[in-house]
């Protein structure tokens, strides 16, 4: 199989060149606030009586950062150089892709600074405010037409199954973000929702859990469907997979949201449905991970030598797992129990780092040295070092919110014989803190290798053009 | 709900899992003119796809999801305004709950709070309940769960949160106050001064309230705050501001202070008054437990 096209095009690198910089940058960022602040849970004074570096304030800068300066920036360089790969056409609109880089920075850079002087719309992932919200409208819509104008001059007769999960992840975020953020503003930096109480909990876990469904995971597949074939050089496992996990995932996806408001005062029957789709995305979720995994048949033992394949694979199966354990966390009963507790927020990061951080590491990998003329990154010893670093750090995090989750969870529940509750709220966080401390040394292992891979990334760039040279294919 | 929004949950909600049962048994014929396991035909930067088969396990797992989802909508509320053939709802799960609750734990209350002669009809003495050590333990636990995340663990209270444990008490002591003040809660209003006062006077009635308490102030400034303390504060704080239970007024003689007796702390209640709210109990724990904090409540103060 011959992996350059046959029609030289001048594709733009460049905006793909600078989204990649940025994500490893502002990956490093994102996760230097997280390891912050998950040791300020166990060291309070860390916050130095300093009201922006209080927990309160930096942990929406910290899920802001990830995910949409780190995340989104991974999958803006991916995707904007997958569709043009993949429908050899160069990105449509001359100046645009500029625009959307340089409009998605100044949206990172007002997150940056308003988070921590405490503006916040009190809205889990959607806490800038108005004026932000504003722009991030604006880039976002530079961003499909430059998508979807490159798509329009395809040069292919299809459309590559990586670009429908970009595609959707595009057009439903740009819906999300309106709907949720739509408010009146009562001066520049403050606004009120539209809604209003239970209905603004809906709108906003729509929201909430869409993001998690189209932007970590829709868009995260579209880039799994592209980098696992290239880089273990196979072809797609099924293409009948690809359309039934694609349409029905994200068909049902977008009813999933009331399950993050499970036993409140949202109506039952809004609870049910939210409940019964999550158990149904189920099958839909895992096809993904299938087509990914078994791509790799006949390939398998590229993994003994390949880093780089090491993270996508090992991405698809975290995938696999936090996308068993999120239907079953939708269960109403089991919610009962894991609602509130820190397995949520071990939950969400053995998606975010196992699976979102790991594919995108992964994807850098693989593009850094297409970008920079070079034949492989400077040191593929450091990959392997950092491939392991954040397989451990991802391992100790989950496995350390895993327990104290359940524990908290069973701790809240138990009763004396008298029906009070056995244990007042400060015991089960007592009991929490040996469990934020493996927290805190996952996040700092994962950190690491976010800097190792820094260093990785800068002597790549840094050497003369073709001055690294591809180790011969072992296969 | 109308008519029309419970049909059209319905029809969407089934409309999608049925959609996606269709979609499954499509892609699970080969319609695609290409023999399974070989490739489509088309390349993307050199990416071919191959027309393998949907793996049978995970097409029952589909299926599995969607029955079970079917039988999930019959039996529940789900779809539009159908009850569901079990009759549940949140609300009639909680009220079991409670009532299967009730039914276990009101002996274990009747026997701590009530007297045995009387068949477990009237309350005993608070003062008497908060000498039994069984009792004691359990208003703890309750007392834990309720009330300690304004009066802390330990009782002890935090800024504007009364200390429990010192004797000094705003509404009263005795253990009918005590069982009042949990049962209905208690609302204690601080006006705020400095319209009606202005600057000048707020800065000697402050001198002089700082000084009750045995600090050295200023005396010509202090006599003059007596003047206004006199006009203005005595009517609940009492001339010799020692204070009224009655209206939960404090005293101002002695070193309690609830939002602080720094100089600086005074001035500003002076200046733009507290509120304090306890809150009702009743309703929500029910008179049993209300006697079980109370004893423990008392039982805190008096060694």
């Amino acid at each position: 199989m011959s992996s350059h096209s046959p029609i030289k095009t001048d594709y733009n690198y460049k905006v793909v060149r600078q989204f990649t910089v940025m994500t490893v940058i502002w990956g490093i960022v994102g996760m230097s606030v997280g390891v912050l602040i998950a040791a300020q849970l166990i060291w309070p004074a860390l916050n130095f009586d300093t009201p922006w570096l209080t927990y309160s304030r930096l942990r929406p800068l910290h899920t802001n950062a990830v995910i949409f300066a780190f995340g989104t920036s991974a999958l803006m360089a991916t995707s904007f150089y997958v569709v043009q790969r993949t429908c050899q056409a160069r990105l449509f609109g001359g100046v645009l892709p500029a625009v959307v880089f340089w409009g998605w920075q100044l949206v990172i850079l007002s997150a940056v600074i308003s988070l921590p002087l405490g503006y916040n719309t009190t809205k889990e992932y959607a806490e800038l405010e108005w004026p932000i919200d504003i722009l991030i409208t604006l880039v976002w819509v530079v961003y499909a037409v430059v998508f979807f104008g490159t798509i329009i001059k395809r040069q292919t007769s299809h459309i590559y199954v990586a670009n429908w999960f970009f595609g959707a992840f595009i057009l439903t975020v740009a819906v999300l973000h309106i709907v949720n953020s739509a408010a009146i503003p009562l001066n520049m930096m403050k606004s009120y929702s539209i809604y209003g109480g239970a209905i603004d909990a809906m709108v906003q876990w729509w929201y909430g859990h869409n993001a998690v469904g189209f932007l970590l995971t829709a868009g995260f597949l579209g880039m799994m469907y592209y980098f696992v074939p290239k880089q273990a050089n196979r072809p797609v496992y099924s293409y009948r997979l690809s359309i039934v996990h694609f349409w029905a995932l994200v068909s049902l996806y977008i009813w999933a949201g009331p399950h993050h408001l499970h036993y409140t005062a949202l109506p039952d029957w809004t609870q049910s449905v939210g409940m019964v789709m999550s158990l149904i995305l189920f099958a839909p979720s895992w096809g993904g991970m299938i087509n990914g995994i078994m791509t790799l048949s006949g390939a398998w033992h590229k993994l003994r030598y390949d880093p780089i394949l090491r993270f996508l694979i090992v991405s698809l199966s975290f995938y696999g797992m936090s996308t068993f354990e999120g239907p079953m966390m939708a269960i109403k009963s089991v919610n009962a129990l894991s609602h509130y507790t820190d397995w949520t927020i071990g939950h969400v990061h053995s998606g975010a780092l196992g699976w979102v951080a790991m594919v995108s590491i992964g994807a850098i990998y693989h593009l850094i040295p297409v970008l920079f003329n070079q034949g492989r990154m400077y040191s593929v010893k450091l990959i392997n070092v950092h491939f392991w670093l954040a397989t451990v750090g991802t391992v100790l995090y989950i496995v350390a919110m895993w327990i104290s989750g359940v524990m908290q969870g069973l701790m809240w529940r138990a009763v004396n014989a008298d029906g009070t509750l056995t244990y007042s709220f400060v015991e089960s966080l007592q009991a929490s803190y040996p469990f934020y401390f493996v927290r805190f040394i996952g996040g700092v292992f994962f950190l690491t290798g976010m800097l190792l891979m820094a260093y990785n990334v800068f002597k790549t760039i840094s050497a003369e053009d073709h001055s690294i040279k591809a180790d011969a294919e072992v296969a | 709900m109308s008519t029309f929004w419970s049909i059209w949950i319905t029809v969407i909600t089934l409309g999608t899992i049925f959609a996606c049962l269709g979609l499954l048994w499509v892609c699970n014929k080969n319609d695609t003119g290409v023999k399974e396991g070989e490739s489509m035909g088309h390349s993307f930067d050199g990416i071919e796809e191959l027309n393998n088969p949907l793996p049978t396990w995970w097409k029952y797992l589909f299926i599995f999801t969607c029955i079970g989802g079917f039988i999930y909508f019959a039996l529940y509320p789900g779809l539009g305004s159908y009850k569901g053939l079990l009759g549940w709802t949140s609300t009639n799960e909680y009220e079991r709950e409670i009532e299967s609750a009730d039914a276990k734990y009101a002996a274990v209350f009747n026997k701590l709070v009530k007297t045995e002669s009387s068949d477990f009809a009237e309350y005993r003495e608070i003062a008497d309940i908060a000498k039994d050590p069984e009792a004691v333990k359990v208003g703890q636990r309750l007392f834990l769960q309720n009330c300690s995340q304004c009066h802390g663990s330990d009782a002890r209270g935090a800024k504007g949160f009364p200390n429990l444990t010192d004797g000094d008490w705003l509404y009263g002591g005795n253990p009918a106050d005590i069982k009042a003040t949990i049962m209905h809660g208690r609302a204690g209003v601080m006006p705020g001064w400095l319209p009606v006062l202005g600057d000048e006077k707020v800065d000697q009635v402050t001198t002089y309230v700082v000084g009750l308490s045995g600090r050295k102030v200023n005396a010509r400034e202090e006599a003059a705050g007596k003047e206004v303390f006199l006009q203005t504060c005595s009517a609940c704080h009492g001339a010799d501001a020692k204070g009224m239970t009655m209206l939960g007024a404090p005293n101002l003689t002695d070193k309690t202070w609830l939002y602080g007796g720094s100089r600086k702390a005074i001035e500003q209640t002076v200046k733009y008054g507290r509120n304090g709210v306890m809150p009702a109990w009743s309703h929500i724990l029910g008179e049993d437990k209300v006697m079980l904090l109370s004893s423990y409540v008392y039982s805190l103060s008096v060694k």
